[in-house]
């Protein structure tokens, strides 16, 4: 979907969302929305009594009422318009999505492994499925036999396709996506209507919008306001009364309506949307508006060293032979022992030998006549090769000592002082041995990626704490750690001391985000209050989590957090600016109001408006008019800034309260001068 | 149950203890310590109580300085406090205002009357004029007692009584003491 | 403004502020369970009511627990305050035979004494005898304040407590507010009074014949020790209808200066206390500072009304002399004192008054109204005035939370949407009760208007303030308004009671929900709560949810009163 940006202008989104404007004029619709609900109620009320007056000929101003009665409707329509628009971003996206979701074929497996041909939504959980290339996969499941380069373009935008094989992290499939190359089986894990798709397909469209804590928090706020609004209004006609000036009801419900919150209350709504769709753009699924919100309010960051705060692949930089051994003799071994490794890694040393000492890097058939590769498993720890009667082992330093046994208890207090060097400086020390003899250290180093600094920075000023995990050693950690800039870091974590560690923050009430991949990560995806999952990663880490990451990208929680505070502030920014438009409002209409009565409340008319009818009008204009001027900083949010909360506050209130202040004193002004000049406010 | 018990068992032991014993140790103390203060200080003048130092009276002979206009009772009522409380929009205000003002000068524009002479008091009782009203007075009670107006100044300069720690209050002069001062030195 | 009323103003403020602390550490010792100072006398005493009473101190309750006994023991309280007025006559210490008051009177008084109000329909001289005056109001003068105080201790344990349901001991925290707060300050109150002139006596009243030869009967009686009770514990109900104006009840200059400062001394130091108890001690100075502020501007923008005088009144009344408007002053005070007391006795929900707010210029008058409209926060009624502040510190704490993009936080506790919903309620039923009430008033012809002193604009304000007075259970009035009639004895007891108990039902509410929620860590995105700018935001909050309710209606009194003065119209 990274290809589809959508403008907030788009023509088709608009044309639609003008239709929709009107279709959620339905009171039950509107009922859902207190504020806006308050304003309809009277656009109503005032249109009856239009129609009331015009019928009995008992009309006053019947060009000044009916302009009001119209610009309520406005207001009404302007706030659903918001609304249909934010949808509407989300419904384009979900039409991309429903192409993927064409009924598919599906090829199920019996029992004895016949294949029989069937519908894709007669798929139940625990089916299994043959996927041959070319075929669309037709539900969510894992693999479970074969290898498949598989195209998931569908949902992740991304053309390159990726590898899903059977065991491991990358068993996940999508149903919708296709497989290009190869064949596999897969067992199928969601039923017809749950899968990845329809639910993604729910979340785009805001079927599945929930209202957040937060939401509900603000929506009591606006409820009291708009109730107390209320009250103030209905009780002023007493007062009028009492004072000889009763006021007609266009009037007070003028009045009434641009005092509630109506610019929050259109927009609030549009808010929620347009945050869920931001995530969207950022090939991020939210699983719950709560957890876009929960984002927010992080304070630990658990970040995975490799692949987010390292690049995935550590590189050979140096050998460091024993005394009495030469550098080449090492750097040969070396490249031995990592012809048959393919990690990143192993390539890496292939290189630096070459580099180094000019050794050609060779074929593993082409050493000798008898070799053996031993592999890297995960009770020796190490791997190498048996060679023309060489044995070469290369391995982490505690692995290697431990294969050396009581052999060579010489060299071991020199190696140790290496290998304890190296990972003080960040680098894993790799041990060669060759024939039981140990003959230096390789030098991996850890390569922190470009920015990390800055952006754990940036998190710091937000007051996040950010937790390096790593399987290294805590010198390894230690020196990593300091070097990315990250506030803490857990070492030789296994997935239990990552799960301990997530209690632990909770405990002292801290909220804990983190991403993961892995099946072993999925207790602790479940546990953690912002749990992003990578789409690489497995199926259950995928229902583990409250959040996917279709890039499949660490670093991306960062952004996530950004974008939940956004949510926030943007809500915050236009409660603020509703609530202080009131000032002007109120310095508009009241002295409007009773100015025929008592010439003397000129005085408060500190704009200078023209007529009590153009004041009236201005102001309810004015209020109808903020919804759609507000409709982009709606949908793009308020921007973000990695600022302490006192700044953030500081700069926020200047903008959205000192300039909800300010600007409407302008903006009525100005529509005044207006409409006076074309003379419909009479 | 237990809670209504409960508050009824302490509204009588507080009615006993701060209703009872509070007020009669504190009227104990300061019948011993201020008996003056404490029964109203009140002043006696050639025999017999002409009244409180702190409440204020009405005068009407020329003979006398004069105290603030009194909205207790019919006028000065000790047992009837209170102020006018009109607004100061009120026409009811402002006329009795006019009135007062054109009685005091005579009709004269150009002589300006202390506002305090002018307005009630909230309580009715204020003993006190400030030192300008007195200072407005002296040339009509000069003239009716026959003392010259330096004299009379330096009587009401006497009976002025200066703000208390320097800052506090205002300075007044007691209506009450200064005319009794006043027949003390010329019958 | 005169260079010594400025003075007088500033010194006031200073040295309220120099008590805040040492009366904040008094309050910390005497409720947070630590040993009280006077222990060793004081114990006791405690030791043998709660005996006596069948209570058991230490038995910690949760809120319906403590809600519960807070209503019986009210309840019980205006019982006995009704009862009283109405066997007066019956009763002992009754010099002039007084006989009882009206039921709707009755009731008005007793709901008013009890609430903390103590609004009074009546004329004290001329309706209550001594006995009525000592045990059944001035009872309630401790025992309504120290239920104010106990809920304020509630809502602070509340905040400072996690995890936990338990909230103290309602018996206790009475006993020990009258025993260890009250009782002591109003003891030594009460002697300085009297060597300042006020009087304690129980003769009948004394008959005088005055200077010139007319009778003046001076009332009498015992109003030392009430005065004490009744501006320590911001009650406000005077011995006689002049209230602290009258010269026996405010007789010197200084005494006026301790009685400004017993009025503000507990509600000031219970903003130091909060500090010390949730260990945020610059937070309980950042409330303070709210409270200074909004004192301070309400204060000189009475005084410099006050000072423009009555531009209505003749050209040949010099108003300049005196410093201002001098209707409804009494000299010893001048316009510098009268203000000053009119903002602290309103910013207090006290409602003593030593001038009279009715004669004060629109704008001046505006002032007294306006902060109890704000829902008596600028340091308030004793207790109460915390805990309403408190209720505004969580609207603005979400509502800085939303603008840093975090979910509210306050002193380590999330604000959710109960919180804010509780706070809402307590926001809302105020203006609510205030409105439709005075609405009903101004449209009943024959029983809402026939009461008014003034005319025209003025008369709404009339209105408008005593309803504000009764919800807010401050007690000061506009006091033209004659409102001993069935309809105002009744709604406006009605006020009273709204006022009261529908606004702590919320706070305890929101005590018993804060007290229940996990530590929440703070950190760098944590809106901080004792900044200036939180301060400055504390403000801006009360201000809007107050003037934003209320500016409709004041538009058509004070407001519009102001501007017909200027233009020099009358009525």
């Amino acid at each position: 979907m990274k290809k589809q940006k959508i403008s907030i202008w788009d023509p088709t989104i608009i044309s639609q969302a003008l239709i929709q404007s009107f279709k959620k004029l339905n009171p039950r619709t509107m009922l859902k929305n207190p504020v806006m609900f308050v304003v309809e109620v009277g656009a109503i009320f005032l249109t009856g009594k239009l129609i009331a007056n015009l019928a009995t000929g008992s009309a006053g101003n019947v060009g000044f009422e009916f302009q009001i009665t119209l610009w309520l409707w406005f207001t009404v329509l302007f706030a659903n318009f918001a609304e249909a628009m934010a949808e509407g971003r989300g419904k384009a996206q979900a039409d991309t999505l429903r192409q993927a979701k064409t009924e598919t074929v599906a090829k199920r497996l019996g029992s004895k492994g016949e294949i029989k041909t069937v519908g894709a939504t007669e798929l139940r959980v625990g089916d299994i499925v043959l996927v041959e290339a070319g075929d669309l996969i037709p539900g969510d499941g894992d693999v479970i036999e074969g290898v498949a380069s598989v195209d998931e373009s569908a949902i992740t935008g991304e053309s390159a396709p990726v590898i899903r094989e059977s065991g491991g992290d990358r068993s996940a499939v999508t149903g919708g996506t296709k497989v290009l190359s190869d064949w596999i089986k897969v067992r199928i894990s969601s039923n017809p209507g749950e899968s990845f798709i329809d639910r993604m397909i729910a979340l785009v469209e805001g079927a599945a919008r929930q209202k957040t804590p937060n939401e509900i928090a603000l929506n009591i706020l606006l409820s009291g306001l708009t109730i107390t609004f209320l009250l103030a209004v209905v009780t002023l006609q007493p007062f009028a009364i009492y004072s000889n000036a009763a006021q007609t009801v266009f009037v007070l419900i003028s009045l009434l309506v641009c005092l509630i919150p109506t610019t929050i209350g259109g927009l609030l709504s549009a808010i929620g949307i347009a945050r869920m769709d931001r995530l969207i753009q950022k090939n991020v699924l939210a699983m719950s508006g709560r957890a876009v919100e929960a984002a927010g309010d992080i304070n630990t960051l658990l970040l995975d060293k490799t692949g987010t705060i390292t690049l995935g692949n550590r590189q050979a930089t140096e050998f460091i032979p024993l005394p009495g051994v030469s550098d080449l003799r090492l750097a040969d071994a070396a490249q031995l022992a990592s012809l048959a490794d393919e990690t990143p890694e192993g390539r890496s040393i292939v290189v630096l030998a070459k580099n180094r000492f000019g050794l050609r890097g060779r074929k593993i058939g082409g050493v000798g006549k008898s070799h053996e590769v031993v592999p890297f498993t995960a009770q020796t720890r190490m791997s190498g090769i048996d060679l023309n009667g060489r044995k070469i082992r290369k391995g982490a330093a505690d692995a290697i000592e431990a294969y050396l046994g009581e052999s060579r208890n010489g060299d071991l207090p020199e190696l140790r002082r290496i290998v304890e060097r190296v990972a003080r400086v960040g680098g894993t020390p790799l041990v060669v041995a060759e024939n039981l003899q140990p003959l230096g250290v390789i030098f991996l180093k850890d390569i922190v990626k470009g920015g990390m600094r800055e952006r754990f920075n940036e998190l710091r000023k937000m007051g996040i704490r950010t937790v390096m995990i790593t399987g290294d050693n805590r010198l390894t950690a230690a020196s990593i750690a300091a070097e990315a800039g990250v506030d803490d870091f857990l070492a030789e974590a296994k997935p239990e001391d990552k799960m301990a560690l997530i209690k632990r923050e909770q405990a002292e009430g801290k909220l804990v985000a983190m991403t993961g991949d892995g099946t072993n990560d999925a207790p602790a995806l479940a546990q953690a209050d912002v749990g992003v999952a990578m789409n690489t990663g497995t199926q259950a880490a995928k229902e583990a989590g409250n959040m996917v990451d279709l890039d499949s990208d660490p670093t991306k929680l960062i952004e996530i957090v950004e974008i939940g505070k956004q949510l926030l502030m943007t809500r915050g920014a236009l409660t603020t600016f509703s609530i202080a438009n009131d000032v002007a409002k109120y310095f508009a209409i009241i002295p409007a109001m009773f100015v025929a009565t008592f010439p003397v409340l000129n005085g408060l008319n500190v704009m200078n408006l023209q007529t009590p009818q153009s004041a009236i009008l201005s102001a309810v204009i004015f209020n109808a008019l903020v919804i759609i001027g507000l409709i982009p900083l709606a949908l793009k949010g308020v921007r973000y800034r990695a600022l302490s909360a006192s700044a953030l506050l500081r700069r926020n209130l200047c903008i959205y309260g000192l300039g909800g202040l300010i600007a409407p004193f302008i903006g009525i002004k100005l529509i005044d001068i207006i409409i006076n000049a074309i003379g419909i406010a009479q | 149950m237990k809670d209504i018990i409960a508050s009824t068992l302490l509204i009588l032991i507080l009615t006993a203890s701060l209703g009872v014993v509070y007020p009669i140790v504190v009227w104990g103390i300061a019948q011993a310590v201020f008996p003056f203060r404490s029964n109203g200080s009140l002043i006696e003048h050639e025999g017999r109580i002409v009244g409180s130092e702190l409440i204020g009276q009405g005068f009407l002979s020329e003979r006398y300085f004069h105290s603030r206009p009194s909205a207790a009772g019919s006028g000065y009522d000790a047992s009837a406090s209170g102020g006018s409380n009109l607004g100061p929009t009120n026409s009811k205000l402002i006329s009795r205002i006019q009135t007062d003002v054109e009685e005091l000068t005579g009709n004269d524009p150009t002589v300006r009357v202390p506002a305090d002479l002018l307005t009630t008091s909230p309580s009715g009782l204020d003993p006190h004029i400030s030192p300008a009203a007195a200072e407005f007075q002296i040339p009509r009670v000069a003239r009716a007692r026959g003392i010259n107006e330096s004299e009379l100044r330096r009587i009401v300069a006497e009976s002025t009584e200066a703000r208390e720690v320097l800052i506090l209050g205002e300075p007044r002069v007691n209506v009450l003491r200064l005319n009794l001062q006043l027949d003390r030195i010329s019958r | 403004m005169t260079l010594n009323g400025i003075l007088q103003i500033l010194g006031y403020l200073v040295v309220l502020t120099l008590v805040t602390k040492p009366m904040g550490i008094y309050l910390t010792r005497v409720f947070d369970g630590e040993r009280a100072p006077f222990e060793r006398i004081l114990g006791p005493i405690e030791r043998m009511i709660y005996a006596f009473c069948r209570i058991k101190p230490d038995s910690e309750m949760n809120w319906k627990q403590y809600g519960r006994a807070m209503v019986a023991f009210s309840m019980i309280s205006t019982l006995a305050v009704y009862a009283i007025q109405r066997l007066q006559y019956y009763l002992p210490l009754n010099p002039q035979a007084f006989a009882a008051p009206s039921p709707d009177s009755s009731f008005n008084t007793a709901v008013s004494f009890m609430t903390n109000t103590n609004w009074q329909g009546y004329s004290g001289e001329a309706t209550m005898s001594y006995f009525t005056q000592m045990t059944a109001l001035s009872i309630q003068n401790f025992a309504s304040a120290a239920v104010g105080l106990a809920i304020a201790v509630v809502l602070i344990r509340g905040i400072a407590r996690f995890e936990t349901d338990s909230l103290g001991n309602f018996w206790s925290d009475i006993v020990r507010g009258i025993l260890y707060v009250l009782l002591p300050l109003a003891f030594v109150a009460a002697i300085f009074f009297v060597s300042q002139g006020v009087i304690q006596n129980f003769k009948p009243y004394e008959v005088v014949q005055t200077l010139e030869g007319t009778g003046q009967t001076i009332a009498m009686g015992p109003v030392a020790s009430q005065l004490a009770i009744v501006l320590v514990g911001t009650n406000g109900g005077g011995f006689f209808n002049a209230n602290s104006a009258h010269p026996f009840l405010n007789p010197t200059p200084l005494a006026n200066f301790v009685q400004m400062l017993l009025i503000l001394i507990i509600p000031a130091g219970l903003t130091y206390t909060l500090g010390r108890v949730t260990r945020s001690q610059s937070h309980g100075w950042a409330v303070y500072a709210a409270m200074m502020i909004l004192l301070t501007c309400g204060t000189f923008a009475s005084y410099w009304a006050e000072s423009r005088g009555n531009p209505l009144l003749p050209q040949n009344a010099d108003q300049s002399t005196l410093g201002g408007n001098m209707e409804g002053k009494e000299s010893r005070f001048g316009i510098t004192n009268s203000v000053l007391f009119a903002t602290v006795t309103t910013g207090a929900s006290c409602g003593a008054v030593n001038s009279m707010h009715d004669s004060f210029t629109p704008l001046g008058g505006m002032v007294p109204l306006v902060n109890i409209l704000l829902g008596e926060v600028i340091f308030g009624g004793i207790g109460a005035g915390l805990y309403g502040m408190l209720v505004f510190v969580i609207l603005t704490v979400f509502i800085a939370g939303l603008m840093v993009g975090r979910t509210p936080e306050y002193l380590g506790k999330k604000i959710e949407s109960y919180d804010v919903q509780m706070a809402i309620l307590y926001a809302l039923i105020f203006p609510l009760t205030i409105l439709v009430l005075t609405a009903i008033s101004v449209l009943g012809e024959d029983f809402g208007l026939t009461s008014l002193n003034n005319p025209g604009a003025h008369g709404l304000s009339e209105i408008l303030y005593a309803f504000t007075s009764a919800t807010g259970n401050n007690g000061s009035a506009f006091a033209g308004l004659n409102a001993n009639t069935l309809w105002y004895n009744t709604a406006l007891g009605a006020a009273m009671l709204v006022g009261r108990f529908l606004m702590i039902v919320p706070v305890l509410a929101i005590a018993n929900n804060l007290a229940r929620k996990k530590r929440v860590p703070e950190s760098l995105g944590t809106f901080p709560v004792n900044t200036a700018l939180f301060t400055a935001l504390l403000i801006s909050v009360i201000i809007i949810v107050g003037a934003l309710t209320f500016f409709p209606v004041l538009t058509l009194s004070p407001i519009l009163e102001h501007f017909q003065m200027l233009s020099g119209q009358k009525f």
